[in-house]
């Protein structure tokens, strides 16, 4: 694919995966400016999941080319998009949950990642400093010496967004950060994506609209692997096409 | 050094492991048993080696092999052939029709040494090849499957024909390697007799020296960022993977160590042995070096070494009285030990004795976390 270069931050052209023949995404652009917070809504199947897993690599592409920071993304190995910028939180939780909160952060502080460097690796007073800053962003200082088992489900919710901001990428790619919160700590978790948007990049996918609506600068909505709409959103909110099938029931 | 204190690298706990395990082997097993028990206790430390390099890959990095044999074996015939060829001077083979080579060979109508045996004429070559052969083959298949994100159960399988394919090898190919009696009547090493009492008593110790390099060698692994990314790796290896690490290489690196210590100790068998056949090689023997993995517990490279001792004295004992029961016997054990201890005979310490004896040690050196350092207890490494 030869996709042009542009100053947004993402841009995804003609992108298609289709697994034995059914498209879960299907010749899907959009583009992400950077700062912006950009949500992904949609039905379940549309392929919210599925165009993260292609962004990050988790998901080889059958056509089509994303361009993060005009670099093709498609080509590069997982490990190498990280190193390119790009972060990702899963839908469940995946926090180490054998290691302490601090040991979590650290891992993924972004240095020494060869095994060799890793055998090397001194916890020195950067790398705490680092550690702490992050905890202190994520409401974790309290904690960095638990087990990550022991904490609440919005706790490790936090501690992955943590994980991610860590390793200070370009763009952020969450899904559904709120699922299973409770209302303070949804309140607390907005506040913390917007404190976030002022430095990074992010697509947040989610499904509960009031959540939306704090926070996304746009939406764009999923059905069946194509965009249904996109915009700000109060406009994508009044769409008809929207209201019949995702929001009307 | 990768660590900030002392303290990083082992705790209170762990020196008191290392020290007791000292103590055993180094004062207590010496001066209590006969040297024929002696050397019997050096070849089930040689099965230690092996156990502690399953703690890594099995333990921590959840990578269980069913073919340790198969570098086990590697690191013992690198060690018999050259002591065979040492023992194979034309003088010694002279009935021989081809005097020089292994008899062996010769009864196999073999008349020229094989290509692969030429480097094992050189002390040092060999020497090397024991440590390095095992881990450049556990390299290739460790390349072949982690790349290829195998792990598991296919993983287990893979290893276990592994160990399959090699007996058939080793048993079919008898002119080139002793068939299935295996490489016999090993004499001397360097010109000394290896099957004398001091040499045995001299071969313990040299065993239980190398033991401990390894041990501090996987504790310093273990301690180091990369016991870390293990444990995380177990848990969540996409988390891992999209943290920018090559989740592969890690384990690469655990399982080329792993085979590294195990022909280490196949080395150190034959040696104590005097011989070594296919019979260590295969499915047998790989799935009974789980089981003292199994038994020490998986999360203790000390406990490993525990586990080689106690189920290989079960074995000569309970084994030599009933043989044709053994295996069951060990199956049971087996089974015994993944339902009701899961970590082993070391989980049992962490469990009844580690709290009292910290107490212990509190009020003779005053408490461990006084000082503030508290970044170095690692919840799930302890």
């Amino acid at each position: 694919m030869n996709a042009t270069n542009t100053d947004f931050v993402l841009a995804v052209e003609g992108l298609t995966v289709s697994f034995d023949g059914f498209r879960a995404v299907d010749d899907l652009s959009f583009y992400v400016d950077r700062n912006e917070i950009r949500v992904v809504i949609g039905p379940n199947g549309a392929g919210k999941t599925t165009v993260l897993d292609l962004i990050c690599g988790k998901t080889a592409a059958t056509q089509g080319s994303i361009k993060f920071m005009n670099r093709e993304l498609t080509k590069l190995s997982e490990p190498d998009i990280v190193k390119a910028g790009v972060g990702r939180k899963f839908q469940t939780p995946s926090v180490y949950t054998d290691l302490t909160v601090f040991e979590n952060l650290e891992i993924s502080y972004p240095n020494s990642l060869s095994v060799f460097k890793s055998l090397m690796f001194k916890r020195d007073a950067e790398v705490i400093r680092h550690i702490e800053e992050t905890a202190a962003r994520i409401y974790l200082s309290e904690l960095l010496h638990t087990q990550a088992d022991l904490l609440s489900h919005g706790q490790k919710q936090w501690l992955e967004i943590g994980m991610l901001l860590i390793q200070k990428p370009q763009l952020l790619m969450l899904d559904e950060p709120v699922a299973g919160m409770s209302v303070a700590e949804r309140t607390q978790t907005a506040a913390l994506l917007r404190e976030i948007a002022k430095e990074h990049t992010m697509i947040v996918i989610e499904h509960d609209m009031q959540f939306v609506a704090e926070i996304a600068h746009k939406v764009t909505v999923l059905h069946q692997g194509k965009i249904l709409a996109e915009g700000s959103p109060e406009k994508v909110k009044q769409d008809p096409k929207v209201i019949e099938v995702y929001l009307g029931h | 050094m990768p660590f900030n204190s002392f303290r990083d690298f082992m705790s209170r706990q762990d020196v008191l492991a290392f020290a007791v395990l000292a103590v055993l082997l180094i004062v207590i097993l010496p001066l209590t048993l006969d040297v024929m028990r002696l050397n019997q206790a050096g070849k089930f430390l040689a099965f230690g080696f092996v156990a502690i390099g399953l703690v890594l890959c099995w333990g921590y990095g959840g990578i269980l092999s069913l073919g340790q044999g198969v570098f086990y074996g590697l690191g013992g015939y690198a060690m018999a052939m050259f002591l065979k060829l040492e023992a194979s001077t034309p003088e010694n083979t002279s009935i021989q029709s081809t005097p020089g080579i292994p008899d062996f060979m010769d009864w196999n109508r073999i008349t020229e040494l094989p290509w692969f045996w030429v480097p094992f004429e050189s002390f040092t070559l060999s020497l090397i090849a024991i440590v390095v052969v095992p881990s450049i083959f556990a390299y290739l298949i460790g390349v072949a499957m982690f790349k290829r994100r195998v792990s598991g159960v296919y993983f287990a399988i893979i290893t276990q024909s592994i160990a399959a394919i090699m007996t058939i090898l080793i048993i079919g190919q008898q002119g080139f390697t002793g068939g299935v009696n295996g490489i016999t009547d090993l004499r001397t090493l360097l010109g000394w007799d290896i099957n004398t009492d001091f040499a045995d008593y001299v071969l313990y110790f040299v065993c239980v020296a190398l033991l401990f390099v390894c041990l501090f060698i996987g504790q310093f692994i273990l301690k180091s960022k990369v016991g870390r990314v293990l444990v995380a790796m177990r848990g969540s290896e996409d988390r891992v993977r999209f943290s920018g690490y090559d989740v592969a290489n890690f384990k690469i690196f655990v399982f080329c160590t792993g085979a590294a210590f195990a022909g280490i100790g196949g080395a150190m068998f034959t040696l104590q042995e005097g011989f070594m056949s296919p019979s260590f090689v295969g499915v047998v023997p790989s799935i009974e070096m789980v089981i003292f993995c199994a038994v020490g517990g998986r999360l203790s490279l000390v406990g490993a070494v525990y586990g080689a001792l106690l189920v290989n004295l079960a074995k000569t004992t309970f084994g030599e009285a009933f043989p044709e029961l053994w295996l069951f016997a060990m199956g049971l054990i087996f089974i015994g030990v993944v339902l009701g201890l899961p970590n082993g005979v070391a989980g049992l310490y962490n469990s009844y004795a580690a709290g009292p004896v910290d107490k212990v040690l509190d009020r003779l050196f005053g408490s461990e976390n006084s000082d503030g350092l508290k970044l170095s207890q690692q919840g799930a490494t302890s």
